[in-house]
């Protein structure tokens, strides 16, 4: 066993040790910070594969911001797990017998049989200062720039569905526009109306206005 | 890569520029003046046509660094849904406007799926196709949802959402065992290498499945039907309606890229599945159909139906059998259009004219709406001397020629079938008394426009050949 593989048997069986955790830990937070250490292990695992770039920015955009906003939603939601929870003995016989069969299906399809290294080869390794930082820079912007401009339209489209979706003007909200009020003038204020007189004012009485 | 090679890509580059314009127009410019996004979305239609019709290529070419394809088949398709869009505008605007859903975002998420459509068609990528179709798909979600106070539009976008994004894991993982095999992800590369042949045939034939059934759901064949129903009848009709057709257009394009120019050499291997979305959509999609009330949910069925008529063509593999097909879409988007546009004519403020009761006297109430009306059910049915006949049989043809006269037999077994519930909405038109007797209160520019839809379905049944023609050249300039 080389060192390499060492490092990859250690990192693996620590992805699936944090996979299995999200799934079975008890407390969300807890389940919250597995996932952490399942990207930051499979972040490892990248690195070994020489995609450096990937594995850093699996580090910063999941860890580093998709994760904690992940962190604050659990938090402040209240989640009652036991609700959760209802049902899942009812349910895991099917749902057992189909994960068993789509695993058994999958190990068929993808094993080493159809796509080990024997059939597909080992990639040639880079030179040490091979970036791929820049290789995917330069793929991106030339090659590939009309899918790289589409997947920036779909994210427009997911802001305007958003904004769209979520952004009302409450009716009861107390809210007040500034610039509103700078701009209010005296008679926006006050209305002074004139009306006839319908009533003689009585006169000695000290009531009525 | 030059300046030039961007070229093939204008209308593309045209309708974005336009959309995000429009974006920021409405925007500025406010509720007063909504007219203006209307405009504006019409013009963008008519200038991307235009741009189309500039270029019209007589043969492929691929730019974009083999992204994208300016083929006969993609412009001719392109032309169809600009047109069949801008029928959408036209007919949702007062319906849009009576339910406060007359909103900036209607136009520049109609414009967004257009151009996610435009980009489904002119892909010749895995990676286009993929990204044209999650563009169509996620402003179509938002488009179901918008209408925020009703729970079922609600549950409908849910739903919409939630198996959509399946259908598309599906599609992925099937491109990517493809892509495992050939090691390919543009189409030439990927029909290149399997007409070389390959020894890994079994992860080949695995991924082929799951893109049939990615593209089943997508197209809402059985057994990948159930989420049709439900987003037909829980979006506003005029989301419907352009859910109902003009994606179907583009999703022509999209199974006969895949499977017709990427995956031809595999054709045994996908007819087989074909036969069976075909067969169960034709039989569910028509006797489902004849058990409900709710005209939307009715015509719910009646696309599953249809879309399995239309993979009836596909499956032929031929280039008969694709003409035929795109034939069939393109006069199914017609008929589609003026069912749900149909719908929200008889609409108004707060009353959807969507059961089937709502049609009954229609004659007269209206009598020229009705015979509309009728000229629609009898081309979704298939009688002559409307197009939707000549549409079934040039698919029926392309069957027959490759030797499946069962398959043919069952097909029209099941549209007399269907031809039931067609013409019971004309029976009660035409011989019961109205319930409704509000006049039915239509503005002439879409009084006009369904005229001309109803009168095109005549008028294509007893001249299709032109149509044809176009069919046939673009199908066999494109393969």
């Amino acid at each position: 066993m080389t060192y390499t593989t060492a490092i990859f048997y250690f990192f693996a069986a620590i992805l699936v040790f944090a996979g299995l955790r999200v799934i079975t830990s008890r407390n969300p937070v807890h389940a919250a910070l597995h996932l952490v250490l399942a990207f930051f292990t499979a972040a490892a695992l990248w690195m070994l594969l020489e995609a450096e770039f990937l594995a850093i920015v699996l580090v910063l955009v999941y860890v580093g911001a998709v994760m904690v906003l992940f962190l604050f939603v659990v938090m402040m939601l209240d989640i009652n797990l036991d609700r959760l929870r209802e049902g899942f003995w009812d349910y895991l016989p099917l749902a057992g017998f189909v994960a068993v069969l789509l695993m058994i299906e999958m190990i068929l399809i993808l094993g080493g049989r159809h796509f080990g290294l024997e059939i597909m080869g080992t990639p040639a390794p880079h030179p040490a200062d091979y970036s791929n930082t820049r290789e995917l820079g330069r793929l991106l912007y030339t090659d590939y720039v009309y899918a790289f401009e589409l997947a920036a339209v779909i994210l427009l489209v997911a802001i305007v569905a958003a904004i769209a979706l979520t952004m009302r003007r409450r009716k009861d909200s107390k809210y007040i526009d500034p610039a509103e009020q700078v701009r209010v003038k005296r008679n926006d204020r006050l209305r002074i109306v004139k009306m006839p007189a319908v009533k003689k004012p009585e006169t000695g009485k000290g009531e009525g206005a | 890569m030059s300046l030039t090679s961007f070229v093939p890509a204008l209308p593309e580059i045209f309708v974005l520029t336009m959309v995000s314009l429009i974006l920021l127009i409405d925007a500025a410019v406010g509720e007063k003046r909504r007219y203006i996004a209307y405009g504006l979305s019409l013009l963008t239609l008519i200038g991307a046509a235009l741009l189309t019709l500039r270029d019209f290529s007589s043969m492929p070419v691929l730019a974009l660094g083999g992204l994208f394809i300016d083929d006969p088949l993609s412009d001719v398709l392109k032309l169809f849904l600009y047109l069949a869009t801008a029928a959408v505008l036209v007919y949702a605007r007062d319906y849009l406007r009576q339910r406060g859903l007359y909103r900036g975002e209607f136009f520049v998420l109609a414009l967004f799926a257009l151009l996610g459509m435009m980009v489904m068609v002119s892909a010749s990528h895995f990676l286009t196709l993929y990204l044209g179709l999650e563009l169509l798909a996620l402003s179509l979600y938002a488009m179901v949802a918008l209408q925020r106070d009703s729970s079922v539009a609600t549950e409908a976008a849910m739903k919409y959402f939630v198996l959509g994004a399946l259908a598309s894991g599906m599609l992925l993982y099937g491109m990517s065992m493809v892509y495992g095999v050939t090691g390919s992800l543009s189409l030439g590369g990927v029909a290149q290498n399997l007409a070389d042949g390959t020894d890994l045939r079994i992860p080949l034939v695995f991924g082929i499945v799951f893109i049939v059934a990615g593209l089943a759901f997508k197209l809402g064949a059985v057994p990948f039907h159930m989420w049709v129903p439900d987003v037909y009848h829980g979006a506003p009709t005029a989301m419907t309606l352009f859910i109902g057709s003009v994606p179907k257009i583009a999703a022509f394009a999209f199974v006969v890229r895949i499977l017709g120019q990427g995956l031809e050499s595999q054709v045994t291997e996908w007819r087989d599945m074909l036969v069976i979305l075909a067969v169960l959509s034709m039989a569910l999609g028509n006797f489902a159909a004849i058990a409900q009330s709710n005209l939307k949910r009715m015509f719910a069925y009646s696309t599953i139906s249809h879309m399995g008529f239309m993979l009836l063509g596909i499956l032929a593999g031929s280039q008969n059998g694709y003409s035929g097909a795109m034939f069939y879409v393109i006069v199914y988007a017609l008929m589609t259009l003026g069912g749900f546009g149909m719908i929200l004519l008889l609409s108004r403020a707060g009353f959807e004219a969507d059961r089937l009761e709502d049609f009954k006297g229609l004659n007269r109430r209206n009598p020229w709406l009705a015979f509309v009306m009728l000229l629609l059910m009898f081309s979704m049915a298939g009688i002559p001397p409307t197009v939707g006949f000549y549409a079934k049989l040039s698919v029926l043809q392309a069957v027959v020629e490759i030797g499946y006269v069962w398959l043919a037999v069952a097909a029209v077994v099941f549209s007399l079938v269907g031809a039931f519930y067609y013409l019971r909405i004309v029976k009660l038109m035409y011989f019961e008394a109205p319930a409704d007797t509000e006049p039915v209160a239509v503005a002439p520019d879409t009084r006009l426009l369904m005229s001309a839809n109803g009168l095109a379905v005549l008028a294509l049944g007893i001249l299709p050949q032109p149509l044809m023609a176009v069919c046939v050249h673009a199908i066999g300039a494109s393969f």
